[in-house]
C-alpha cells in the first residue's frame, strides 16, 4: 500500500500538483487520470522520487519515504518496478539481457538462476522466441512485455507503470492492461498506473484518482466513474462518440 | 553568470560518479565495452591523421628553409618537436573530442531522451557511476593512442621528407635524436591524461543534462563537442605555462 498526505510540488513559478491525499491499494491497479498536463507525470515521478515534493508526506507501508536516508531509498529501490511510457529498455542490450538487468545489479544469484529466474518471467508475460533479440528488432507490444518483465523480475512490492499501453492497437492496449492486472493480483502487488485511455480505466479501473490542474477531484473505481454526476469527470469519460453512445444505452436501459 | 552553474554541476556530477559503485561483475564489462568503442575504434582515424600530418610539418619545414647556414637535421628536429610536444597531445584531442566526444554525448543524450537513465534511477542503480566511470577508466589507455600518434607523426615525417627529397634518412634521423629532452615527453603525457578526463567528462556532462528529443541530441552534441575543445585549449595553456615556461 501507498499513501499520500497532501503531497504538492512547484516548478519555479508554476504549482503542477497541489495538496494531494490518496491511498494506492495492495493487490488492486490504482489508475491516475487526467487529462495532459493534469500533473499524472509529476505526481508520479514524486512518488518514484524522481522529484522532491515541496511538501506533505508518502508512505510506502507505513514506512515514511525519505530520501535523505540512502539505505532505507536503497531498499525501497529494489522494491520498485516500472514500466516507461517508451519502454526504457536498454538498446545495446539483448531482451535477455534487458529483462537479467536488475537481477545482475541486484541479485547474489549464480548466472544460471539469474537466467532461469528471467526465463520464468519471460514465460509469465508470454514472451516468444525474443531471447536473442534487440529492442529494435520488437514490436512496441512485445517491447511493453519485455519493460514488465524487467520490472516484475526482482519481485517487487509496487508496480508503476506510464501509459503502458500507448502507442499501442486497442487489441495489444486491452492485453497488455489485463497482464498489468494478472500479474498485481497474482503477485499481490500495489500497481499504479498513469493513464488517460478509457479502455483501461473500464478494463481495469479497480481504483481511480481523477486529477484536473493539479488537484485530486475525484476518486472511486470503473463503475462508479460512469455514474457520477461530477461535470468535469463527465466531460473526461465522454468525451469519445464511443462512451456517450454507451451512456445513452444506459439510459434507455434504465 | 549561467556558466557557474553549469561549473558546479559538472564538478557535483564528478563526484556522484565516485560515489556508490556499480557492481564490479557489471563495471568490468562496461569498461571492456568502453574500451572498444573509445580506444579501439579510434586507431585507425589516429594513425590515418597522425601520419599525414606529421608528413605535413616535415614538407612545410623543408619548404620554408631557405638559408644554406641552417643544419640539414633541422627537419627531423622541428618534426619530432612539434608531434610530441603539440600535434600529438594537443591537436589528436581535438579530434577526439569530435569523434568520441559527439558518441558520448550522443549515446548518453539518447538514453537520456528515451528515459533509459530514469529506469536506472528507478532501479537504484547510481546512473553517473553506471554511465560515467567505465568511460574514464576506459581513456586511461589514452595515452596508448597518443604514443601511437607520436610514433606515426614522426614516421610521416620521415617518409615524406626522405622520399620527397627534402631531407636525407641520415639527417632526419639525426635531428629526431637532436636535443632531446625526456621532460618534453613526461610533460605531453601530463597533458594526455588530463585530456582524457576532459574528453570523458565534459560529453558526458552535456549529454546526462540535456533537455528535449533528438534535435536537441544533435545540438548537445555539437556543444559539447565545442566546449570539450575550449577546454582542450585552456588547459593546453595553463599546463604549458606551469611546466615549460
Amino acid at each position: 500500500m501507498i499513501k499520500v498526505n497532501n503531497i504538492s510540488k512547484s516548478f519555479v513559478n508554476t504549482q503542477v500538483i497541489s495538496n494531494i491525499s490518496a491511498t494506492f491499494e495492495k493487490g488492486k491497479t490504482n489508475l491516475i487520470i487526467g487529462q495532459s498536463g493534469s500533473g499524472k507525470t509529476v505526481l508520479m515521478k514524486c512518488l518514484l522520487g524522481l522529484y522532491d515534493v515541496d511538501n506533505g508526506e508518502i508512505f510506502f507501508d507505513e514506512k515514511k519515504y525519505d530520501k535523505d536516508n540512502i539505505s532505507n531509498m536503497s531498499n525501497l529501490r529494489k522494491q520498485i518496478g516500472m514500466v516507461f511510457q517508451g519502454s526504457a529498455l536498454f538498446d545495446s542490450m539483448t531482451v535477455l539481457d534487458n529483462i537479467m538487468f536488475p537481477l545482475r545489479m541486484f541479485s547474489s544469484k549464480s548466472e544460471s538462476d539469474m537466467i532461469s529466474r528471467a526465463k520464468e518471467v519471460i514465460k509469465r508475460v508470454d514472451l516468444k522466441d525474443s531471447d536473442d533479440k534487440y529492442p529494435s528488432e520488437i514490436s512496441g507490444g512485445m517491447k511493453k512485455r519485455v519493460a514488465i518483465a524487467r520490472a516484475i523480475v526482482l519481485n517487487p512490492k509496487y508496480l508503476f507503470c506510464d501509459e503502458p499501453n500507448s502507442g499501442l492497437d486497442p487489441k495489444t492496449a486491452i492485453i497488455i492492461d489485463k497482464l498489468i492486472q494478472e500479474i498485481t493480483v497474482e503477485y499481490n502487488i500495489t500497481t499504479i498506473i498513469n493513464t488517460h485511455d478509457m479502455n483501461s480505466v473500464m478494463e481495469i479501473g479497480d481504483k481511480i484518482i481523477f486529477l484536473v490542474e493539479g488537484k485530486k477531484i475525484w476518486e472511486g473505481n470503473n463503475q462508479e466513474i460512469l455514474n457520477t454526476d461530477d461535470k468535469l469527470i463527465n466531460d473526461f469519460v465522454y468525451s469519445s462518440e464511443i462512451f456517450k453512445k454507451v451512456k445513452l444505452s444506459q439510459k434507455k436501459k434504465s | 553568470m549561467r556558466i557557474f552553474f553549469h561549473i558546479g554541476r559538472y564538478f557535483l556530477m564528478i563526484n556522484y560518479t565516485f560515489t556508490k559503485f556499480t557492481k564490479w561483475s557489471v563495471l568490468k564489462k562496461l569498461i571492456i565495452q568502453e574500451i572498444d568503442d573509445l580506444i579501439i575504434g579510434s586507431i585507425w582515424i589516429v594513425a590515418f591523421m597522425s601520419f599525414l600530418v606529421g608528413g605535413v610539418v616535415a614538407i612545410q619545414t623543408a619548404l620554408n628553409i631557405e638559408s644554406p647556414f641552417l643544419p640539414g637535421n633541422l627537419i627531423g628536429f622541428a618534426t619530432r618537436q612539434s608531434v610530441v610536444l603539440e600535434f600529438a597531445p594537443t591537436l589528436i584531442s581535438i579530434i577526439m573530442a569530435g569523434k568520441v566526444g559527439s558518441f558520448i554525448t550522443s549515446s548518453i543524450g539518447t538514453m537520456r531522451v528515451t528515459e533509459q537513465i530514469d529506469a536506472l534511477e528507478v532501479m537504484g542503480v547510481n546512473s553517473f557511476n553506471y554511465l560515467i566511470f567505465p568511460k574514464i577508466i576506459s581513456l586511461l589507455l589514452y595515452p596508448f593512442l597518443i604514443t601511437l600518434a607520436m610514433f606515426l607523426g614522426i614516421l610521416g615525417g620521415y617518409v615524406c621528407s626522405v622520399y620527397a627529397g627534402f631531407s636525407t634518412s641520415f639527417d632526419f634521423i639525426q635531428g629526431i635524436q637532436l636535443d632531446f629532452k625526456v621532460f618534453h615527453v613526461v610533460y605531453a603525457y601530463i597533458k594526455t591524461i588530463l585530456f582524457a578526463f576532459i574528453l570523458a567528462t565534459i560529453p558526458s556532462y552535456h549529454g546526462f543534462f540535456m533537455k528535449g528529443g533528438a534535435l536537441e541530441v544533435g545540438k548537445a552534441s555539437n556543444i559539447s563537442f565545442v566546449w570539450t575543445s575550449i577546454v582542450i585549449i585552456i588547459i593546453n595553456f595553463v599546463v604549458t605555462q606551469l611546466l615549460l615556461s
